[in-house]
C-alpha cells in the first residue's frame, strides 16, 4: 500500500516534470514561430531584395563594331568571329599545371603563355583570359572531348577586329587595341563608361580612335540568373546589343595600295584630296605597318620592332610630319603677290644667279641665273632669285597671312586620331610666332633677312602634307576651302541610315579668277616644259604641278651632291599637283623622305596616282589582282 | 477445419500488435515532407531520395523489431551497449579517423562507423536503466554516479570536437536526470555555475566553434566563410516570405546558394518554397511528435519506461529545436540534422530505433512491474 502511494507520488511528481518539459517546449517553438514571422513576414522584401541579388547578374553583350569600308564598299576594317580558349582563374586551382595539362592537348606556344600572363595582370580574377586565340575546328573538337579535364576553361566565340587589307592603309584605319587607364579616363570624361562595360577594345588612333563612339555601338544587357559558383543558370531578360555604325570613305583603297606600292622603301608621304570636296582619295604614310598585330595586344618583339625602327613606321606622315615645303611654296607666293599686288604676271625681273641682301648673298640653284624671269617662267623653271625678291618686297607678315589662309600651318581637322591631337600643326613663321617661339630677347626679334628665304619654301617654314595637298586643292578650287576629311558617309548598322558628312566650305579666299588662272597656267607649264616634265610626259589630261626639294642639312656653301651626303641628310623631293587643269578633280602633295630632286622622285609617284585616278591606268608592274583579296594570315 | 482468415487475422493482428498508429502516422508525414524536401534539395536527380527512402525502410523494420521487444529486454540492452559505445569513442579518441579536421570515425576496414551515435540510445538507455535500479533507495550519490555516467562519453565526443552531438547526447542524458528527480536547487547551481565557467569554457572551445558563436551574433563579419551558411539560410528562409516561393521553385536552394542543402541545412530548403504557413505545419508536427511522446511517457508503468519514453520525446525536441534554430540564425550552427527530414541513414535508423522504443513502451502496456 505504502509502496503503491509512493508509486503514486513519483508519477505525480514526474508528470510535473513532464509539463514542466512540455512548456519548455511550448515557449522554445514559440520562439522559432516568432524568428520564423520576423524574417518571413517583417524581413520578407529585405531578404527577398538579396535574394534576388544573390541570383541575378546582369551581363553586358558587347556589340559589333562598326565595319569600314572604302569609297567603293572595299572592307578596310571588319570583325570576324572566332574561338577562343580562355581561362577563368578564380575557378582554376592550379593556372600552370592547367595551362601544362591544355598544352598536351592543344598547341600553346611560349608566346600564347607570355600572352596569357600579360593579360592576366591586367584583368580581374573573375574574368575569363585568353590563352589561345584563333582556335580551328578540329582544335575545338579536341578540347571540347577533354573539357572535363580542365575546371574554369572553355572555348568561347569572341568577334575580333581585321584588317583584311594588313598593311595598306593602317595609318588611315588606325587599330584598336585593349583599353588602359588613359583610355577608362577618356571613356569617363566622355559619361560612357556604362557603354564600356564588357567592352575590352578600343580605337587606338586613325578612324579607330576618331570615330570610336561612332564604330562602338550599344551594348546589350542579359539578365541571366546565377548559381552561387556564378555560372549562369539560365537568361531572364535580354536586350540586345546595337552594333557601332558602319564608316564609309571617301579613300580609293586601291589608289592607296598602289601608291605605298610606289613608295617602295623609301620613306615618305602623299595625301591626295578631292579639291570639290575636301574628300581624302589616299592618305599615304610609308613604311606603314601592318594593324593587325595589335588586335590580340601586341607582342613586346613587335612592338619594339615597330617603334624603334629607323624609319618610324608608327608615324603618320601625313599629318605628323612637319617639312619644309620647298619649291613647291612658290606658287602660292606667286598667288600672293598678284593678289596682294605686288607683282603682275608680266613683270620680269633679270635673275643674276643671286640675290644679295645686306651682305649676304642668297643664291639661285642655277649658275649664272635665269636670264629675265617673269612670274609664269619663275614657277616653270624654278627660279629662286624672282621668289627671293618677291619674298623681300611682301614682308615676312604679309606671307604669313596669305599663307596662313590658304590652311598652312593650321591643324587641318582631318578625321583621324583623338580631337586634334593626333595632327601636328606645323610652322608658319610670322614676327608673332618667332616671338613666342623663343625666350631670348634676341632670338624673338624677326631680321628682314630671314624672310628671303621663306620666298622659296625654306627658313622656319615647316608644313604638314596634309597641309599641302589642301592648300593646292585650295588653288584648284578657285579658292573654295574644305576641310579634308575621311568618310563620306556613316551608315546605321541596323536602320542602313546613311548619315552623309556634308562637305561644308570652311572658307572662300575670293580670289580673283584672273590670278588663279595665272597660277594654273604657270602651274601646267611646270609639267610641260619644265621641271615636271619627264615625269609627265605624254600624259593625255593637262595636269598642273610644282616640284620642290627641301634641304634637311644646310650645306654652308658647299656644292650639293646626293652621293656624298649620308642618306637621311638627303634633300626631301616634293610635288604638289591638280588635274585635270581646268576642272580639278584631284589636287596632292607628295614627299619623299631623303628622296632628293622633287622632280626625280616625287613627280613620278604624283603622274602615277592622276593616271590610276584620271583614267584607270595601273602602274607597270603594280599587282593586277583585286585589292579585296584578303590575308588570311595575320598571326603575330 | 482451420480458419484461414482467422489465422491470418491473428497473423496481421500480431505484426501490427506493437505499433503505436498515432506516433506512426506523425513520424511517417514528417518524413513524407522530408523526402519531398531531399528531392527538391536534390533537384535533378532522385538518387538521395530513393537512397533515404531505402532508409526509411530499414528504420522502419527496426523501429518495428525495437517495438515488439518488451521493455525490460530493453532494459537489458542498457548496460553492454553503454559499454560498448564507450570502448568505441575510447577508440576513436585513440584510433579515429580524421575527416575535416574532427576525429569522429572508427575505420572496420570496409566501413566507416560513427560510435557517438550509438550513445544517443545507449546513453538515455543506461541512465534510466541506472536510476530504476536504484529507484527505492535513490541518493544524492546516485545523482553524481549518472552525472559521471553523462559525463565521461559526453568529454569524449566533445573533444572529437562534435558539438553538436555531444549536446544531443548530454541533453539526453540530463532530461533522464532531470525527470528522476533532480532537485531544482541543484539544477539553479548548475545554471550558475555554467554561468561563471563560461568565460573558461570559452577558452576551451576550439577556434572553429568560437567563430560560430561569434558569426552568430554578427553573420556579416565573415559573409564568404563562417558567416555564409546562416547568410544564405536566413536569406532562403526570409525570402520564402508567408506563403513560400513554391514546391521546387526556392531559387536559394536551387542555385546552390544553400550550403549543405540535403543534410543539416535541409530546413532551409524547406522554409524557402513553403514559407511561414509551412514552418508553422512543421513546427506542429513537431509539436504532435512530442506530445504523443509524452502521453507515452506520461502513462508508462515504470520509472524505466518513463525516463526513457521522456528523454528520448525531449531528445526529438533538442534535435528540432536546434537545428531549426541554427538554419534560421539565432543558435550557432553545430552539426545536428532536423529528425526525419534531413538525409542520412544512421540519424534515421537512431530516430526510428528511438521510435520503436516508444511504442514497445507503450504498446507493452500493463502495470508491468519492475
Amino acid at each position: 500500500m505504502s509502496d503503491f502511494h509512493n508509486d503514486e507520488i513519483e508519477r505525480d511528481r514526474f508528470r510535473f516534470r513532464l509539463g514542466i518539459a512540455a512548456l519548455v517546449v511550448l515557449m522554445a517553438f514559440g520562439i522559432l514561430i516568432g524568428r520564423f514571422t520576423w524574417l518571413q513576414f517583417l524581413q520578407h522584401d529585405f531578404y527577398r531584395t538579396r535574394a534576388d541579388d544573390n541570383r541575378i547578374a546582369l551581363i553586358p553583350i558587347v556589340p559589333n563594331r562598326g565595319v569600314i569600308t572604302d569609297r567603293n564598299g572595299v572592307v578596310l576594317a571588319r570583325n570576324y568571329s572566332a574561338f577562343t580558349l580562355e581561362i577563368t582563374p578564380a575557378q582554376t586551382n592550379d593556372l600552370e599545371a592547367t595551362i601544362d595539362a591544355l598544352a598536351e592537348v592543344i598547341d600553346i606556344q611560349a608566346k600564347d603563355r607570355k600572352r596569357f600572363k600579360r593579360l592576366l595582370d591586367e584583368a580581374k580574377n573573375f574574368e575569363s583570359v585568353p590563352i589561345r586565340t584563333r582556335l580551328t575546328d578540329e582544335e575545338v573538337a579536341k578540347f571540347t572531348a577533354q573539357r572535363y579535364r580542365f575546371p574554369g576553361v572553355e572555348v568561347k566565340a569572341r568577334l575580333f577586329r581585321q584588317y583584311p587589307l594588313a598593311r595598306v592603309a593602317s595609318h588611315v584605319t588606325g587599330y584598336i587595341g585593349r583599353i588602359t587607364d588613359r583610355d577608362l579616363a577618356w571613356i569617363e570624361e566622355e559619361g560612357r563608361q556604362a557603354n564600356y562595360k564588357g567592352t575590352d577594345h578600343i580605337g587606338k588612333n586613325g578612324l579607330e580612335q576618331h570615330y570610336e563612339f561612332e564604330l562602338h555601338g550599344e551594348t546589350g544587357y542579359e539578365e541571366v540568373e546565377i548559381d552561387a559558383g556564378g555560372r549562369a543558370v539560365r537568361s531572364l531578360k535580354r536586350i540586345p546589343p546595337v552594333s557601332g555604325n558602319n564608316l564609309q570613305l571617301t579613300l580609293d583603297s586601291k589608289l592607296q595600295e598602289i601608291t605605298e606600292q610606289a613608295f617602295g622603301d623609301r620613306k615618305g608621304a602623299l595625301v591626295a584630296i578631292d579639291p570639290t570636296t575636301g574628300g581624302i582619295l589616299a592618305l599615304v604614310s610609308t613604311p606603314t605597318y601592318d594593324p593587325n598585330l595589335f588586335v590580340d595586344g601586341i607582342t613586346p618583339e613587335n612592338w619594339k620592332e615597330l617603334n624603334e625602327h629607323p624609319d618610324k613606321p608608327m608615324i603618320n606622315r601625313t599629318i605628323n610630319g612637319a617639312y619644309p615645303p620647298g619649291s613647291t611654296f612658290k606658287p602660292f607666293m606667286a598667288l600672293a603677290a598678284l593678289e596682294l599686288g605686288k607683282r603682275t604676271p608680266n613683270q620680269a625681273i633679270s635673275d643674276p644667279g643671286y640675290f644679295n641682301f645686306g651682305n649676304h648673298q642668297f643664291r639661285d640653284d642655277k649658275k649664272g641665273g635665269h636670264g629675265s624671269v617673269d612670274m609664269y617662267k619663275s614657277i616653270v623653271h624654278s627660279c629662286d632669285t624672282y621668289y627671293y625678291m618677291l619674298a623681300n618686297d611682301m614682308g615676312i607678315d604679309n606671307i604669313s597671312k596669305f599663307m596662313g589662309s590658304l590652311g598652312l600651318g593650321q591643324r587641318t581637322g582631318i578625321d583621324l586620331g583623338k580631337d586634334d591631337a593626333g595632327e601636328s600643326k606645323g610652322v608658319l613663321p610670322s614676327q608673332e610666332w618667332k616671338k613666342q617661339r623663343f625666350k631670348k630677347p634676341e632670338q624673338q626679334k624677326w631680321y628682314a633677312g630671314e624672310t628671303i628665304s621663306i620666298g622659296i619654301g625654306q627658313g622656319y617654314n615647316a608644313y604638314t602634307p596634309i597641309q599641302l595637298a589642301q592648300a593646292t586643292a585650295v588653288v584648284a578650287n578657285n579658292g573654295v576651302m574644305f576641310r579634308p576629311h575621311l568618310v563620306s558617309q556613316i551608315i546605321d548598322a541596323k536602320t542602313g541610315e546613311k548619315r552623309p558628312v556634308e562637305p561644308r566650305p570652311i572658307r572662300d579666299l575670293k580670289l580673283k579668277q584672273q590670278n588663279v588662272d595665272v597660277i594654273r597656267r604657270a602651274m601646267v607649264g611646270v609639267n610641260k616644259e619644265g621641271t615636271g616634265t619627264r615625269a609627265f610626259a605624254g600624259a593625255p589630261y593637262e595636269a598642273a604641278g610644282k616640284t620642290g626639294t627641301a634641304q634637311v642639312y644646310s650645306l654652308k656653301g658647299a656644292e650639293y651632291k646626293a652621293s656624298a651626303i649620308k642618306k637621311e641628310l638627303r634633300d626631301h623631293a616634293l610635288f604638289i599637283a591638280y588635274a585635270p587643269a581646268d576642272k580639278p578633280t584631284i589636287a596632292l602633295a607628295v614627299l619623299v623622305e631623303n628622296g632628293g630632286f622633287g622632280a626625280q622622285s616625287a613627280a613620278p609617284i604624283a603622274r602615277m596616282v592622276l593616271d590610276y585616278y584620271l583614267l584607270g591606268k595601273l602602274p607597270a608592274g603594280a599587282a593586277k589582282e583585286d585589292a579585296t583579296a584578303v590575308e588570311d594570315d595575320h598571326e603575330e | 477445419m482451420i480458419d484461414v482468415v482467422g489465422t491470418l487475422k491473428r497473423g496481421a493482428r500480431g505484426l501490427i500488435a506493437h505499433i503505436d498508429f498515432p506516433l506512426l502516422l506523425i513520424t511517417l508525414t514528417i518524413m513524407a515532407v522530408g523526402l519531398a524536401t531531399v528531392h527538391s534539395a536534390t533537384y535533378g536527380g532522385n538518387e538521395r531520395l530513393l537512397s533515404q527512402a531505402g532508409n526509411m525502410g530499414v528504420a522502419l523494420v527496426i523501429m518495428w523489431f525495437v517495438a515488439r521487444l518488451p521493455p525490460h529486454k530493453l532494459m537489458g540492452f542498457a548496460i553492454p551497449l553503454y559499454i560498448v559505445g564507450l570502448l568505441l569513442l575510447l577508440a576513436v579518441f585513440m584510433f579515429g579517423i580524421t575527416v575535416n579536421g574532427a576525429k569522429r570515425w572508427l575505420s572496420l576496414g570496409f566501413t566507416r562507423i560513427q560510435p557517438s551515435e550509438i550513445m544517443k540510445i545507449a546513453m538515455p538507455l543506461m541512465l534510466a536503466w541506472y536510476f530504476h535500479k536504484y529507484e527505492a533507495t535513490l541518493r544524492a550519490r546516485h545523482f553524481v554516479v549518472a552525472a559521471l555516467l553523462l559525463v565521461i562519453p559526453f568529454g569524449l565526443i566533445a573533444k572529437q570536437p562534435d558539438l553538436g552531438t555531444a549536446l544531443l547526447v548530454g541533453g539526453a542524458g540530463f532530461f533522464v536526470i532531470f525527470f528522476a528527480g533532480l532537485p531544482w536547487k541543484v539544477m539553479l547551481g548548475l545554471g550558475a555555475a555554467a554561468a561563471g565557467a563560461a568565460p573558461f569554457l570559452w577558452n576551451m572551445l576550439h577556434d572553429y566553434q568560437r567563430k560560430r558563436i561569434l558569426t552568430l551574433i554578427d553573420p556579416t563579419t565573415d559573409p564568404l566563410g563562417a558567416g555564409y551558411h546562416i547568410i544564405q539560410s536566413t536569406i532562403a528562409i526570409g525570402s520564402g516570405g508567408p506563403f513560400g516561393k513554391g514546391y521546387l521553385n526556392g531559387t536559394q536552394t536551387h542555385l546552390e546558394f544553400i550550403p549543405e542543402r540535403h543534410t543539416d541545412f535541409i530546413f532551409a530548403v524547406y522554409s524557402e518554397e513553403w514559407g511561414l504557413l509551412g514552418n508553422a505545419a512543421l513546427v506542429f508536427l513537431y509539436t504532435l511528435l512530442i506530445g504523443r511522446g509524452m502521453m507515452i511517457a506520461a502513462a508508462a508503468p515504470t520509472l524505466f519506461t518513463r525516463l526513457l519514453a521522456g528523454a528520448i520525446t525531449l531528445g526529438f525536441f533538442t534535435y528540432a529545436f536546434i537545428n531549426m534554430g541554427m538554419v534560421s540564425g539565432i543558435l550557432p550552427v553545430v552539426g545536428v540534422p532536423l529528425p526525419f527530414m534531413s538525409y542520412g541513414g544512421t540519424a534515421l535508423v537512431t530516430l526510428f530505433l528511438g521510435i520503436g522504443i516508444l511504442m514497445s513502451i507503450h504498446t507493452h502496456g500493463g502495470r508491468v512491474n519492475k
